[in-house]
């Protein structure tokens, strides 16, 4: 909106348009003791966003675990920061692209990645890895396969051309993302301990300088569009939509790394969310000073422009820093070789108040703080979820034959290899690329050394909707097994939670639910939160998402020579560690098989879950096993089936002697369980170890041969399975006319 | 060995290629800024890969009209020995020292995975610690890797023995869905008339590390070394 197009209503009228509610109006007539001017009042508006206040989730975030002696940083930065050893730490965070991959899949997925590439190089480390969780709608729903084609192209477009490796993260789908498919996106960095940079601003007279691209009139009222659930009219928010310049962006992080590495930083923000306003505020307001900003100064793309427009782009590839005095030529002749735009917007003031002036006229003086760290806090109401009860295992009925739901489970589009996504991904730029996607966790190397990173990303929404307790506390459960599947010690994780609107008690109740789970998962395994992200009003029409808060975990692997994969070696022994209960509630099996969605999700035992992987890492650690890989969902038969897909072997499975129904055992999702491919000789000791701790363990069936067999029965090749698990995806997407978007 | 790695703005192998260089030689290459006009002695030249000006206007085309360009084709044509990957695959043709242009992938969609080559040549100090007929393994990891000539070029170019690599199957075979985008002629790497310049879609310093799952990459580097020590 134009200020002139803006002068036919009056002020509440517009506040209301903005998204404040009257009360929020009010209070900034308190604030400032007078009306505000139409620019003034765009600042409340997006600092008052859900988006970028948090005011509904505040209170509950406070609650999670966010110490450990590893955690050099926790939420509220940037990124969240741990130590790695040998100087250096790991800086990374996830962030939800969901809205605007919805308007406009490319753009939307793209600006996603670079949006969380700037939160890890804004502090001074250099990105080593992205991941991504994609949830989409139906494969049935008329838009899925355009978002899915947009979404991975987008995603791709961005990191292959900044040169940062895509090497892991989720795709999956359900009729409950019609309306609004999540685009959460994870970047995960290096920086040497000593040469971090943070975003307080400090030391009144120092100049505020604005690097990267021009700001245009794109991205306009992005954060309160991400604010707010769709209606039907989600084509006409286009606009708010940014356009991603993945070039700018390399640049961009060549020019701040080489200005990092001199001492003219103070202090730095990338400019994301409600771009200049927000990056402003939130470097002022955590230093507890004031800003004094020349519109006039900032480059821009387009002439015209007004304050307003100039403080609510969320043009791309921007930053806002502060610099010591007198480093300012220092610093522009670094960002003129990389031919980025440099100017000094401003200086910062003792005032506490920002000060913009635009065309020889204030246009607009606020004080900080209240729309800062001051910003409203709400105790929404909400109501407990009420607990899906458990499914007794009777209650289930064997509707196919094992080895023929094995072939659906792997066939079905969650389960489905997701080659087709990552393969349009580099996922081995930079050349550290030790684990590459299509396991439990990836692995990078950490540069010029022998030790790695070990990433991954996971969450099961089916359980969260059954449970949002249980289900965030095994998204977090998950994540330690997939770090610990591949020999790593899990660090800390970034949340990235996914809800409805907040403004409905039942929404609000699996919010508070879900960080009760992640809380007492994170203080169990002693893997706090360091970094995350809050998007709600992921609804249309009043149809929310099942709860996703999706968790991003980072784990240290101390030799890159004591890892492992999930490919099994003709002759292993196959080893089953945990306890089967053939819990079949909330599964893969019940939905994609019988046909329902119903029933707890599998309970998760933080104390065994925590004991069984510390086991097996040191299995691990200790150079004893092959091949490893968690239980999760479709549960052992798939997991051994993808060990045998993994490793081009097939798998004699030997379950003679359970009590319970066998496709219990096969297909139950019991949680803290992995299988092991081990040397044969070596297994009955490794059995007998484990009674000693006190961890389950047997052997259940033999690597080798060209089929996997149980009980000498059902036999699929190995050829077999992989066709089926790489059929879907591929044939899917051909299944539409080339589109020429993109 | 002295070796230079052209950096332009947006290339991001360009440390890759320097890690491969630096532990094939001893010691590493200089990286130059392609505004520079003027060029240390060296001998062997690398243009990595990556998106040298974002590929806005086509792969390649703008980093052909760099500062630097001028130099480099002034040593190509003196017999200095160049080595261009992916983006600088595309770099070299697009500036000329080598023919043909590399399109979109038939596929349409970018795509990163490692693919069998055949060494069709070991006449040249690119390709020399090969064996003709040899099966290798690289990696891909491009959007417009698909190499299109006139027939008069692409018969020129296996008349003079001058494609150095085919996309194939592990065995060997070409045809039959082992090429990944396209190609004419399954061709995934040429040389130019006097064998000093290479160009390859094909990333070999992403497989010249036993950690990373394979090292047939370092060879190429290995016998670059011997060759030019």
């Amino acid at each position: 909106m134009s200020p002139s197009a803006a002068a036919a209503r009056t002020m509440p009228e517009i506040a209301r348009e903005f998204g404040l509610s009257d009360a929020e109006y009010a209070l900034s007539l308190s604030i400032l003791g007078r009306e505000p001017n139409i620019t003034e009042l765009g600042l409340f508006s997006v600092m008052w966003s859900e988006h970028c206040s948090y005011k509904s989730s505040k209170k509950w975030l406070r609650t999670l675990p966010t110490k450990a002696p590893w955690v050099v940083c926790g939420p509220g930065e940037n990124a969240g920061i741990v130590d790695i050893g040998g100087g250096q730490v790991a800086v990374f965070k996830m962030e939800s692209h969901n809205h605007p991959s919805y308007i406009e899949p490319y753009q939307g997925a793209a600006t996603g990645v670079g949006g969380i590439l700037r939160d890890v190089f804004t502090m001074g480390a250099r990105p080593v890895a992205n991941l991504n969780a994609l949830r989409f709608g139906s494969p049935d729903h008329a838009k899925t396969r355009h978002l899915v084609r947009g979404v991975v192209a987008g995603v791709g477009g961005y990191g292959n051309c900044v040169g940062v490796p895509t090497v892991g993260g989720e795709c999956t789908f359900h009729s409950s993302n019609n309306g609004n498919n999540l685009v959460n996106a994870m970047t995960v960095g290096i920086a040497d301990a000593d040469r971090v940079f943070y975003s307080r601003a400090a030391g009144p007279g120092n100049p505020v300088v604005y690097v990267g691209s021009k700001t245009g009139r794109d991205g306009i009222h992005g954060a309160t569009m991400a604010s707010a659930s769709f209606g039907g009219e989600v084509e006409a928010k286009r606009p708010t939509v940014q356009v991603g310049d993945p070039f700018t962006e390399k640049l961009l992080i060549e020019a701040c790394l080489e200005l990092m590495a001199t001492d003219a930083i103070v202090a730095i923000q990338d400019m994301g969310a409600a771009g200049l306003t927000s990056s402003s505020f939130e470097m002022a307001g955590k230093g507890g000073l004031g800003l004094e900003l020349d519109l006039d100064a900032v480059p821009q793309r387009e002439t015209g422009m007004s304050a307003y427009e100039i403080m609510l782009s969320e043009s791309q590839e921007r930053m806002l820093m502060v610099l010591r005095q007198g480093a300012e030529d220092a610093a522009r002749r670094i960002f003129e070789k990389w031919e980025l735009d440099f100017a000094v917007v401003g200086r910062l003031t003792e005032t506490g108040r920002l000060v913009l002036r635009h065309g020889g006229e204030i246009a607009a003086d606020m004080p900080i703080a209240p729309l800062a760290e001051a910003s409203p806090e709400y105790d929404r109401p909400w109501r407990a979820p009420a607990a899906a009860p458990m499914l007794a295992a009777d209650a289930v009925a064997e509707m196919l034959p094992p080895p023929d739901a094995l072939r659906k489970l792997l066939s079905c589009p969650d389960l489905a290899s997701k080659r087709w996504v990552w393969e349009q991904y580099d996922h081995m730029v930079m050349a550290d690329t030790v684990r590459r996607p299509g396991g439990d966790a990836a692995v990078v190397r950490i540069h010029g050394t022998d030790r790695g990173l070990a990433v991954t990303t996971d969450c099961t929404p089916r359980y969260c909707q059954a449970d949002p307790r249980t289900g965030a506390m095994q998204a977090v459960a998950e994540v330690w097994r997939n770090l610990t599947a591949v020999g790593a010690r899990p660090l800390a994780i970034t949340d990235c939670l996914n809800f409805g609107s907040p403004e409905r008690p039942e929404v609000m109740g699996q919010f508070v639910a879900g960080i009760q789970g992640i809380a007492d998962a994170c203080a169990a395994l002693d893997m706090p939160v360091v970094s995350g992200n809050v998007s709600f009003y992921n609804e249309t029409e009043g149809a929310a998402i099942q709860p996703t808060p999706q968790i991003g975990g980072v784990g240290l692997v101390d030799d890159l020579d004591r890892t492992a994969g999930m490919a099994i070696a003709d002759g292993d022994a196959l080893v089953l560690i945990g306890t089967t209960a053939g819990h079949l509630g909330a599964s893969l099996y019940l939905r994609e098989i019988v046909g329902r969605e119903e029933g707890a999700p599998p309970p998760v035992d933080l104390a065994a879950e925590r004991m069984h992987g510390d086991f097996v890492r040191r299995l691990i650690a200790g150079g004893r096993v092959d091949a490893c890989h968690d239980i999760s969902d479709g549960g052992l038969y798939v997991a051994v089936a993808e060990m045998a897909i993994a490793g081009g072997t097939g798998a004699a499975l030997h379950l003679e002697s359970e009590a319970l129904p066998l496709f219990a055992v096969l297909f139950g999702e019991d949680q803290g369980r992995y299988v092991l491919g081990v040397p044969a000789a070596t297994a009955a000791d490794l059995v007998a170890e484990a009674a000693t701790a006190g961890v389950p363990a047997r052997v259940i069936g033999r690597a080798g041969g060209g089929d996997l067999t149980v009980n000498g029965d059902w036999p699929i090749s190995v050829q077999e399975l992989a066709a089926v698990n790489e059929a879907w995806l591929p044939a899917y997407m051909s299944g539409q006319r080339p589109e020429e978007d993109r | 060995m002295q070796a230079v790695v052209i950096v332009f703005p947006g290339s991001n192998c360009d440390r890759d290629v320097a890690v491969a260089l630096e532990r094939a030689a001893g010691k590493p290459p200089l990286m130059i800024w392609h505004r520079e006009t003027d060029l240390p002695l060296a001998d062997l030249i690398v243009l990595p890969g990556g998106f040298s000006y974002g590929d806005y206007l086509r792969a390649g085309a703008m980093a052909a009209q760099s500062p630097v360009m001028r130099e480099v084709r002034a040593r190509a044509g003196a017999g200095v020995p160049v080595l261009g990957i992916c983006n600088g695959f595309q770099i070299l043709t697009e500036c000329g020292l080598l023919p043909g242009a590399l399109l979109r992938n038939s596929g349409l969609a970018f795509v990163c995975r490692d693919v069998w080559l055949r060494v069709e040549t070991a006449d040249s100090v690119h390709t020399r610690a090969y064996r003709p007929g040899e099966v290798v393994r690289f990696p891909i990891a491009h959007h417009d890797g698909n190499f299109r000539a006139d027939p008069d070029t692409v018969r020129a170019l296996e008349d003079g023995d001058r494609i150095a690599f085919r996309y194939c199957n592990p065995a060997g075979e070409v045809g039959g869905g082992a090429n990944p985008n396209g190609s004419v002629d399954d061709i995934a790497g040429i040389l130019n008339e006097r064998r000093n310049v290479l160009g390859l879609m094909p990333h070999p310093e992403r497989l010249a590390d036993p950690r990373l799952g394979g090292a047939d990459g370092a060879r190429m580097f290995a016998g670059l070394v011997q060759a030019l020590a």
